[in-house]
């Protein structure tokens, strides 16, 4: 299967700490992969340098073949078209409505009519389970809506590759089940590659094809979550344990 | 600690302070150009501006209308009771004009919407920084440059001269209601002496000076509001940062402008 992501030697250092250190990784077409890790490890840095949000010191990041890093802002802006992100708070627009938050993207990207704006809000905005919701303010959702009408805004254009930031976190059990559903009811649907930032175990276990886990800058370790499961390495079996 | 050791510290401190300060400007410097570049890019945001240009100016009338009133009360006060003692107290009309259309019409006004308007920017901006909204409009594939800086620069660029059209009329207003009530000064006179005395230039060179106050106070304000870190303290930071720096800026810039328009009336 063909490469949608290419991670080539990245590091990146924030003031005196080293957060990546010559990471590698490959994200295949159409999978759900799951990248784990203890807290302030590099997860979000990662998922935010795939959207070409930050830049790192070196390596290669490349999208379905494109180099990420010696992009000017505004052809980032291009690429950015074939990507959709959830932010870990869904960083809904307070001054905007759910139709008005959703609709950004189209309004940005398309030339669509206003009818067929809404039509396309509608769709997606039912995709996620939050139909009827269009005229309701941010403040008005709980957080489980937030991450659901965030996520109907990050796929509206029909993306290729959907990046999670800490999906489930700060979620009762209920919304999580949610959330996890439609992470793989997307991928179904959609074909999307999705990529999946968290330190819920559980719900790395139950979505992913791939698990990665980073770990001192690196990949400590990759495979499938059985194989995570029954690895020996003894990074792995110390985060597994909750030692890290 | 000897002498060299301290003298050494003392350079090592001041050297970070003015490389942070240049650093800073430097920053300012990249996003007021940026703000120009992508201001001339189509596609314009009209309606955002206009959005901006309602929330700036119209919200700021009443706070700018009163300030300009009561200076032009005060003004006309002081200045008669000084000219009465010459038996010049007819000549109020021109002192306060000039003095309302040069300098002071355009400066308090800069200074209440910089107060008002700067920090509301960078509260507003700082706040869509610690929420992620910022990274969210870049990663749906919008430039944040021309979305949100662009509109709030030139409204404020577009909407202080208008502003300051009006401090200038109501402070001029109040220093006739007060010299006539007050030193029993003819309505009459104190517009003739302004008719005849007033010039196209005065105007301009105060209109002139509130497009750069605006220009301060747009690109302060954004800058300070993008680079909020620290949360919801690191906001009351930059807002208060905001109104100090917009506020001296405004100060310092306007000695330079003045200059700058009497070499261009000199030279006209």
């Amino acid at each position: 299967m063909p490469s949608a992501i290419e991670l080539c030697q990245l590091f990146k250092t924030f003031d005196d700490h080293q957060v990546l250190q010559g990471l590698d990784l490959e994200i295949e077409e159409g999978e759900i992969l799951t990248i784990l890790g203890g807290s302030g490890t590099g997860k979000s840095v990662l998922l935010r340098m795939m959207i070409g949000l930050l830049k790192p010191d070196a390596g290669r990041i490349l999208i379905e073949g494109q180099d990420l890093v010696p992009l000017p802002e505004d052809d980032l802006l291009k690429v950015r078209r074939k990507v959709g992100m959830l932010f870990q708070g869904a960083a809904l627009f307070d001054s905007l409505t759910v139709l008005e938050n959703v609709a950004f993207p189209l309004r940005e990207h398309t030339r669509m009519t206003a009818g067929e704006i809404r039509d396309r809000v509608a769709e997606v905005l039912a995709l996620v389970g939050m139909a009827g919701t269009e005229e309701k303010v941010p403040a008005e959702l709980s957080g489980g809506m937030r991450k659901r009408v965030g996520l109907a805004r990050a796929i509206a254009l029909t993306p290729r590759l959907v990046l999670y930031d800490e999906p489930t976190t700060g979620l009762d059990p209920r919304n999580v089940e949610k959330i996890n559903e439609l992470i793989t009811d997307l991928r179904a649907k959609l074909r999307v590659t999705s990529v999946v930032v968290t330190h819920d175990l559980q719900s790395a276990f139950r979505i992913s094809d791939r698990v990665a886990l980073l770990s001192e800058g690196r990949i400590a370790g990759t495979g499938t979550p059985a194989e995570i499961g029954q690895s020996q390495s003894p990074v792995v079996q110390e985060f597994l344990a909750g030692q890290l | 600690m000897n002498g060299t050791q301290i003298t050494r510290g003392t350079v090592l401190v001041l050297g970070g302070k003015v490389t942070e300060l240049l650093a800073r400007l430097g920053d300012v410097a990249l996003l007021a150009g940026r703000t120009f570049y992508y201001a001339l890019k189509p596609p314009f945001e009209f309606r955002t501006l206009t959005q901006q240009m309602d929330h700036i100016g119209v919200r700021s009338v009443a706070i700018c209308g009163i300030a300009a009133v009561f200076t032009g009360l005060v003004l006309a006060l002081q200045t008669t009771y000084g000219l009465a003692r010459f038996g010049a107290k007819g000549y109020v009309g021109i002192v306060v004009s000039l003095s309302m259309v040069r300098e002071l019409g355009p400066v308090l006004t800069a200074l209440l919407v910089g107060g008002r308007v700067g920090s509301g920017m960078t509260a507003e901006l700082g706040a869509m920084k610690v929420t992620e909204q910022i990274d969210a409009m870049r990663a749906l594939g919008a430039n944040h440059i021309k979305k949100l800086v662009v509109p709030r620069v030139l409204s404020v660029m577009l909407v202080l001269p208008l502003l300051t059209v009006l401090a200038d009329a109501l402070g001029i207003f109040g220093g006739l209601l007060i010299s006539q009530y007050e030193f029993h000064v003819e309505p009459y006179l104190y517009m003739s002496t302004i008719w005849r005395n007033l010039g196209l230039a005065d105007l301009l060179s105060g209109l002139g000076k509130t497009v750069v106050f605006g220009f301060l106070i747009g690109i302060i304000g954004c800058y300070n509001g993008l680079e909020v870190s620290g949360g919801t303290e690191g906001i009351g930071r930059a807002t208060t940062a905001t109104v100090v720096t917009s506020a001296i800026l405004i100060l310092i810039s306007d000695f330079f402008l003045t200059k700058f328009f009497w070499w261009l009336e000199f030279l006209s």
